[in-house]
């Protein structure tokens, strides 16, 4: 979330889209409800009514995979009508800065594509640069060649006539989100988005994202109290497991994962540093060489940052190792063993079958959970002859969370540290305990016996993240936070030096230093624990503390501690003019008051008007134009991999074509056998593959078996009667489920032809209960979005009959 | 006649089912062995171990979807029926402070089917195998003990409230007032008789049929054979 959970009260306009947040992010309502309550508009667009929808005031259909069509027709209709934030527009986005010569787009394509690879040469689209090198600009926004003109002329093919034929939204509906939404451009209004998987997971996922992005800095609903682009995080600490690092392609702090193609800590550095010649721009991210260097000098505390450097693990140049790859690499055979960490992939990966048969071709596998499950156990599942099996299972039992201490990140990017509650039951233990011995014993192991590369093992700072007793939570949170690891001498504007011990902790990122004296297991916790003691553990914190501004918009900033150094609303820059005052002056999230700011914690810094007020963009400015993705710099329209139809409006380019896909992956386009489309979703009672609610009674009585949500015309077509059984199959695999025949789900027209779309919850498994039934993973297909590689879970093709 | 209410904003109520699960937590009830009946009301009704049920209705009115949840429990009538129709003097008593209504173990010797037809909103539900005759208690122990109920602490958007009755009545004539705004057709339910004063958005009948206790007095006339038939007949639209 670029805002947080409170702030949602805060919106004039509340856009749910891509998310079904009343049933799965339930305490989300009530900040909804209270907006609503203050008279905002509550929308929802989604291909099934839902417990969402039952609250809302708008409610539009929308076919799965065709929000592109939808969000595009959106930002066409904001620039035909003129209704942007024109001030907001200028001085915050990129939309007056002049793309070279190099780009073009033609026939759904962008310019730079090498058909080979089917990857684009991302150089073409680069700004002009003026002498200086920072990007020409047109500050009336008529160059034809400026940002703001290359917007409006390639959204001018998303009409509202295209959006409707794709999307099957009624027309009167599309026009009254478009309305009401587009309202939020006045400049004391905001307009909010909250989103979740339903448009993540989509071979065009990113950019159904960046979709919306467009319409909030065209409205000047970024930074602002009641905006922003809300990601609804799956579960309560996706943030903070992203924060640290879950993913390939980053390390800790959302830097990039080192690449053999920078062999040396110098390469990295210049990577990752980029340069900005235009004075304004803070250009944040040319402070990474020294986040860098403190990270490696958490991991390795007593070597030198380029000796640390070239012991971090790196990626081959153009390495994918995202989840679909990894198990498409394991079903070849090239793993020997697998550690499935409160995972449950024989569940939640797509394509199921397929990781289940990656499983097979292990020598072992670990699985840490609270429960056996799906994956523990999938030698003994169906279709599996246990006999057949070589892989070795073994089962390390952990603490659920409740029984461990330690910090969770919420959406909101608060890091909430949470106590001990009951201990752990029997053997189980944290999940921290389990690494550190296994740590422990991996190196007692090198130190023995040697290896080929013991020095990155041997070096590895243990000693900060354990005690006599073992792992240390305290600790570990210090060194995340990071502190001096030599007395270092700082320099005072009164001209004094102030002089900081060793050992003693780094009260920001802003302390952090690229000379190896200072140490941050990830700079953007630093600030989050400052002194020695657990009273400075300020995601302890727990005051309701605030000034009256502060508490007009809900800001609580003495309760948790949120990422960056305590900022609320990140942007919040773009919420004030050029004299700090703000736009909304009924609900000010930052004001300047002669001498500093008030209210949040303000990005940048300095005074009003000095910096631009995106800092974390080289130019900063936000991105209308985003040069840096993988599949073009602006969204463009493209059918999920397996789809309903053989054409569209926009392009004669059917699908995305740098999605991620495999060798031998089947796509159903406009395939007789699979008419109809298939979407995933998940509801209240359970969660993610419902290990943990499967086993409760009380959520199993609520939800107890899988079930496949149709229409009434779908049920009457295939003789389907609400509460029978069904089949649900594809080339992929087979599944049953119960009928729930409802009005909530209705036919689409799409191009003048009726589509018919189901929709299956991807809680259940084989393992428990036994009637329950299986994953819906088991159709999804093994494509995913050029970008992070994320499944198209959201968007594929089934046959439904009874069963 | 003061004590304790409930009131209950419907307009507001996202049937996330938090209430449900916390009366069975606190009740330490168990879960039910329940299928998929292609609804995702489950259990399907109140029962001895259910003591709290969130109902869903669907309604396509004027071609407009709409999705009504009921969160389900004793009413806790001011003069309750159940208890007047009670054969034993102590089998179901009123808790003079809060006003709760609380069956006890001696509810077994009642005629179960006289004390629920008693009951104009279908609520109390027998044991089978003990006879006991329960329903939900406003977690009185709680109450006494200076907490919200369960189902109140569990509420995440306000739909659940809970407090002196004068308070509550004077919340639901205010959340009415704001409510008629948005849904011309609101209306408070029952408030001069019970204990649970549920805000609807449209005709109470749309959530459920015995969300409104019904005018007639042919209900209760009838034993719980016809109850069972009545109920196997086709289900018609019904508009209270």
């Amino acid at each position: 979330m670029t805002n947080h959970w409170i702030d949602l009260k805060n919106s004039d306009c509340i856009l749910i889209m891509g998310s079904n947040a009343a049933e799965n992010h339930p305490i989300s309502f009530k900040w909804v409800t209270k907006a609503q309550e203050k008279g905002a508009t509550l929308i929802h667009v989604d291909p099934r009514f839902t417990r969402t929808s039952a609250k809302a005031d708008i409610y539009a259909p929308l076919r799965s995979g065709s929000d592109i069509a939808f969000l595009g027709g959106m930002i066409n209709y904001i620039l035909e009508n003129d209704l942007i934030f024109k001030e907001y527009v200028i001085n915050a986005t990129n939309a007056t800065f002049i793309v070279g010569d190099g780009f073009g787009f033609k026939d759904g394509m962008f310019s730079g594509f090498d058909e080979a690879k089917h990857k684009y040469d991302k150089s073409k689209w680069a700004f002009a640069l003026d002498e200086k090198g920072a990007p020409k600009r047109d500050m009336t926004l008529q160059d034809p060649r400026c940002v703001y003109q290359l917007l409006k002329k390639h959204y001018s093919r998303y009409t509202v006539k295209n959006a409707v034929a794709m999307t099957g939204t009624p027309e009167d509906k599309l026009l009254a989100v478009y309305k009401a939404y587009s309202a939020t451009g006045k400049p004391d209004k905001a307009g909010t988005s909250m989103y979740a998987m339903g448009w993540t997971q989509h071979t065009v996922g990113v950019q159904n994202i960046r979709s919306m992005s467009i319409v909030q800095m065209l409205l000047g609903n970024m930074g602002v109290a009641g905006g922003g682009v809300n990601a609804l995080r799956g579960e309560s600490n996706v943030q903070g497991s992203t924060d640290q690092a879950l993913l390939y392609h980053i390390i800790p702090g959302y830097m990039p994962t080192p690449t053999t193609a920078q062999p040396k800590l110098e390469d990295y550095l210049k990577l990752v540093a980029p340069v900005s010649h235009d004075p304004k721009s803070m250009n944040w991210k040319k402070n990474y060489p020294k986040y860098a260097v403190s990270l490696i000098k958490s991991f390795y505390k007593n070597a030198e940052p380029a000796v640390g450097y070239d012991w971090m693990p790196k990626l081959d140049v153009g390495q994918n190792a995202s989840w679909l790859v990894l198990f498409d690499e394991m079903l070849k055979g090239k793993f020997k063993g697998f550690f499935a960490w409160g995972m449950n992939p024989a569940c939640s990966g797509a394509n199921s079958n397929k990781t289940r048969e990656g499983l097979t071709k292990l020598d072992w596998l670990v699985n840490v959970n609270i429960y056996d499950n799906e994956t523990g156990s999938f030698w003994q599942g169906p279709g599996m002859n246990p006999k057949k099996v070589k892989t070795e299972v073994f089962m390390l039992p952990c603490a659920v969370s409740i029984e461990k201490e330690g910090s969770i990140t919420n959406s909101g990017r608060w890091m909430q540290w949470r106590y001990q509650g009951p201990k752990p039951l029997g053997d189980s233990r944290p999940d921290g305990e389990i690494i550190a011995e296994l740590a422990s014993k991996v190196r007692a192991l090198y130190k023995k016996e040697g290896g080929t590369f013991p020095e990155p093992v041997l070096g590895l700072n243990w000693e900060d993240m354990t005690s006599a007793h073992g792992f240390d939570v305290h600790k570990t949170a210090k060194l995340i936070n990071g502190y001096y690891l030599k007395d270092v001498e700082e320099k005072q504007k009164d001209g004094s030096v102030k002089v900081y011990k060793a050992g003693t902790q780094v009260a920001s990122f802003v302390k952090l230093l690229a000379d190896g004296s200072t140490c941050s297991g990830n700079w953007i916790y630093a600030g989050s624990y400052v002194g020695p003691d657990p009273k400075d553990n300020r995601s302890a914190k727990r005051s309701k503390d605030q000034t009256p501004a502060q508490a007009a918009v809900g800001l609580f900033p003495n309760w948790s501690w949120a990422w960056p150094v305590n900022r609320r609303v990140i942007y919040n820059r773009a919420s004030v003019d050029a004299t700090g005052k703000p736009y909304a002056p009924q609900k000010p999230v930052l004001a300047w008051n002669g001498k500093g700011w008030d209210i949040d914690v303000v990005d940048g810094g300095g005074n009003p008007g000095s910096v631009h007020p995106f800092i974390m963009q080289v130019h900063g400015m936000a991105q209308l134009f985003g040069p840096g993705l993988n599949d073009g710099p602006f969204p463009e329209y493209y059918e999920p991999l397996d789809c309903p139809v053989s054409s569209h409006p926009y392009s004669p380019v059917l699908h995305n074509p740098t999605a991620l896909t495999f060798k031998g992956e089947k796509a159903a386009v406009c395939d007789p056998r699979y008419p109809f489309v298939c979407t995933t979703y998940r509801v209240t009672e359970h969660w993610q593959t419902g290990l943990q609610t499967r086993w409760q009674p009380w959520l199993l009585e609520a939800e107890p078996q899988m079930f496949c949500e149709m229409s009434e015309e779908l049920a009457a077509l295939r003789g389907i009667k609400n509460g029978e059984k069904v089949w649900l199959e594809n080339e992929r695999g087979k599944l049953w489920a119960k009928a729930i025949v409802t009005k909530r789900f209705k036919p689409f027209v799409v191009q003048g032809n009726i589509v018919h779309e189901v929709g299956i919850p991807w809680h259940f498994g084989w393992r428990f209960p036994k009637d329950g039934g299986d994953a819906a993973n088991l159709l999804s297909p093994s494509v995913g979005d050029p970008n992070t590689g994320i499944p198209e879970t959201k968007a594929f093709m089934v046959n439904v009959r009874k069963a | 006649m003061s004590g304790k209410s409930f009131f209950v904003d419907l307009t507001k109520c996202t049937a996330c089912r938090g209430c449900q699960v916390a009366c069975k937590q606190w009740k330490k009830l168990p879960g039910e062995k329940t299928v998929n009946t292609g609804s995702h009301q489950n259990p399907p009704d109140l029962s001895a171990t259910t003591l709290r049920l969130v109902r869903f209705s669907e309604k396509e009115i004027e071609g407009k979807m709409h999705w009504f949840f009921l969160p389900d429990q004793c009413r806790h009538c001011l003069d309750a029926p159940c208890k007047s129709g009670a054969s034993l003097p102590d089998s179901i008593i009123q808790d003079p402070d809060t006003g709760a209504v609380v069956y006890n173990a001696k509810t077994a010797k009642e005629d179960a089917e006289t004390i629920r037809n008693s009951c104009p909103y279908d609520i109390p539900r027998v044991d089978k195998k003990t006879k006991i005759i329960s329903k939900c208690d406003m977690c009185n122990d709680r109450v006494k003990a200076g907490m919200l109920p369960a189902c109140v602490q569990s509420c995440p958007t306000g739909t659940m409230n809970f407090g002196d009755r004068a308070a509550m009545l004077d919340l639901a004539k205010k959340a009415l007032v704001e409510a008629k705004k948005k849904f011309p057709g609101a209306q408070l339910v029952d408030e001069d008789s019970v204990r649970v004063i549920f805000l609807t958005a449209d005709k109470p009948g749309l959530y459920a049929k015995t969300l409104m206790a019904d005018a007639t007095p042919t209900r209760r006339l009838y034993t719980r054979q016809e109850a069972l038939a009545a109920l196997t007949r086709p289900v018609r639209a019904f508009l209270g």
